[in-house]
């Protein structure tokens, strides 16, 4: 072992690299596209790196597509379905993590099932109750089937990491006097703020990327969210890449800034939940 | 509340716990289980949007007319492909970047951060990256493949059915193989170390040491993936309706697709529903088994 050790680490870094590479490139390439002069991105050969920089494309996303309206929807939308979310989830997982109810384990694992839901078997009769309702091209209309989506999961990964805290706390604050209601309150949400912090993201960055219920349940351009409107940048004849390019990057930066800055929090919140029964 | 208090414990835990959970299951009941029945019922129905008047039941005459269909057929084929396609590439990619994060200590960080990203973008915008990359004249794909040699023309991917399900399943890959190597990673890190010390004392070689160890450890793991993909297989949309639109000629339209297509193109209501109502049956099937797997661990 020891004898191959510097040798032995050159594929690793090798691999490494083009593994970086690769995953690294497309997202390399949505940038340099956004930022080229329009006349250069249908240059042949292609400019791996641009000989000019632009902010055309920026201006028209802003000036032209109106990308203000349709960012601030999305953020209403996720903002939404990350506080409604947390709201419903964490009680739930307080009590899948410390009370003995009935048939506990036969609830919490339809809860894991409907995560799994096909979104397409919910969708029809919902655009059509949701249109009688007159929730069509709301926020709440938007944010209710989000929560179906993001709750699920957050209720799964709280519960695992209300687990980890010590019984202890609310015995002691009981025995101090408190009733269940205000042990919880003092004790068990505080600790929990890490938890709910992580799960709150994970549930923001789910509700942003949500596609196929805001496809289907808004008809009005106005309250379309950024996924939906880049999507329909297309014309009929021609597809504005440039275009698409610097929405896209408008939309995904602050997801990732938020990504890089919690990224330790967000992998033991993707993979707690999953993979623990 | 003195009467409350009076009850036994385990009535007590019974209606506390039902009371924290209610929100929760109520929604998940109303939005999520209700609509689904509504899916069944109209699945048995004549339901066109554009011919409201004419509504009435027909009993199996959906699903009957669906098994019939060419599309039904096609569509099935197109979804084991790409689960299959996806599958094998996700899993070997995201072995790797597993494997690297665990040996390649120093770039844990560096790893970590780049995998996280295609988690990070919304599939609609993954799907657009790659048709602009794979397209025949403008596309950067092309090109670095005409640079190395591999081709000398350049491909038209997007109109190819074969290649059209490559280039789906390529930025499948993408946004997929970070969750991956995530589990995985985690996964390796459970497996004691002392087990790979001592297959070394005993002069086992490195391709013995993942076979015999590595594999059988993370058996849970993997299957958990499996389970996870196949249902991501049966459930992808976005990425295929921003590159392919389900075509050419319905080469990538998959089960999903094809129901949306039903649902939204034709509105007939009816028929979407019944296919809807299969892939709800389907997805049922590999949940029940993925609740299974977790069990034994218990």
């Amino acid at each position: 072992m020891k004898k191959n050790n510097r040798i032995g680490k050159i594929p690793g870094i090798i691999g490494t690299a083009i593994f970086l590479i690769v995953i690294v490139f497309p997202f390399y390439w949505l940038i340099v596209t956004s930022v080229k002069d329009p006349a250069d991105i249908s240059l042949i050969p292609i400019e791996l790196w641009p000989s000019r920089f632009s902010g055309d494309f920026y201006k028209n996303v802003f000036l032209e597509h109106h990308l203000m309206t349709y960012l601030g929807n999305s953020v209403i939308v996720a903002a939404g379905t990350m506080i409604v979310t947390i709201l419903i989830a964490f009680p739930a997982a307080y009590a899948f993590s410390r009370i003995n109810f009935k048939f506990k384990k036969t609830v919490k694992n339809f809860i894991l099932v409907s995560n799994m839901f096909p979104i397409i078997a919910i969708v029809t009769p919902m655009f059509i109750i949701f249109k009688n309702m007159h929730l069509v091209n709301t926020y709440a209309g938007l944010i209710i089937p989000s929560v179906i989506i993001t709750l699920p999961m957050s209720i799964w990964t709280l519960a695992a990491f209300i687990d980890t805290l010590p019984y202890e706390l609310e015995e002691s604050a009981m025995i101090d006097g408190c009733n269940r209601m205000q042990a919880v309150f003092y004790t068990v949400l505080p600790l929990s703020a890490p938890g709910i912090f992580t799960t709150a993201i994970i549930a923001f960055i789910t509700a942003w990327n949500e596609f196929m219920f805001s496809l289907i349940l808004v008809t009005k351009d106005a309250m379309r969210t950024v996924p939906i409107a880049i999507s329909l940048f297309p014309g009929q004849y021609t597809v504005p890449w440039g275009d698409m390019s610097a929405a896209s990057v408008v939309a995904t930066i602050p997801i990732i800034i938020v990504v890089l800055i919690f990224q330790k929090k967000i992998v033991s919140g993707l993979t707690s939940g999953s993979v623990k029964g | 509340m003195k009467k409350f208090n009076s009850l036994k414990k385990s009535v007590r835990d019974n209606i506390v716990g039902y009371t924290m959970i209610l929100p929760a299951l109520l929604l998940l009941v109303i939005i999520g289980i209700v609509p689904i029945i509504i899916t069944v019922s109209y699945s048995f129905q004549y339901k066109v949007l554009t011919d409201p008047l004419n509504t009435h039941f027909v009993g199996l005459e959906n699903y009957v007319s669906l098994l019939s269909s060419k599309q039904f057929w096609e569509a099935l084929w197109n979804t084991v492909v790409f689960a299959a396609l996806s599958m094998g590439i996700e899993l070997v990619v995201g072995f790797t970047g597993a494997l690297l994060m665990n040996s390649a200590k120093k770039f844990v960080g560096v790893i970590r951060t780049a995998v996280l990203i295609p988690w990070a973008i919304p599939g609609i915008i993954i799907a657009y990256m790659f048709s602009f990359m794979f397209n025949d004249q403008l596309g950067v794909v092309n090109q670095l493949l005409q640079i190395m040699h591999f081709i000398n023309y350049p491909v038209s991917w997007l109109t190819n059915g074969p290649a059209a399900m490559l280039a789906v399943v390529l930025a499948d890959t993408w946004k997929q193989f970070p969750y991956i190597s995530l589990m995985i990673f985690a996964g390796l890190q459970t497996i004691p170390k002392d087990v790979y010390e001592a297959a070394q004392i005993d002069g086992a070689g490195r391709v013995a040491t993942f076979w015999r160890i590595t594999l059988p450890n993370l058996k849970q793991i993997l299957l958990i993936v499996l389970l996870f993909r196949t249902m991501g297989a049966i459930r992808i949309f976005d990425i295929i309706f921003g590159i392919t639109g389900g075509g050419p000629a319905n080469a990538t339209a998959t089960l999903l697709f094809q129901a949306y297509k039903y649902l939204f193109g034709d509105m007939n209501f009816g028929l979407g529903s019944a296919l809807s109502t299969i892939i709800t049956i389907l997805i049922l099937i590999c949940s029940f088994v993925y609740i299974k797997v977790l069990k034994t661990d218990d």
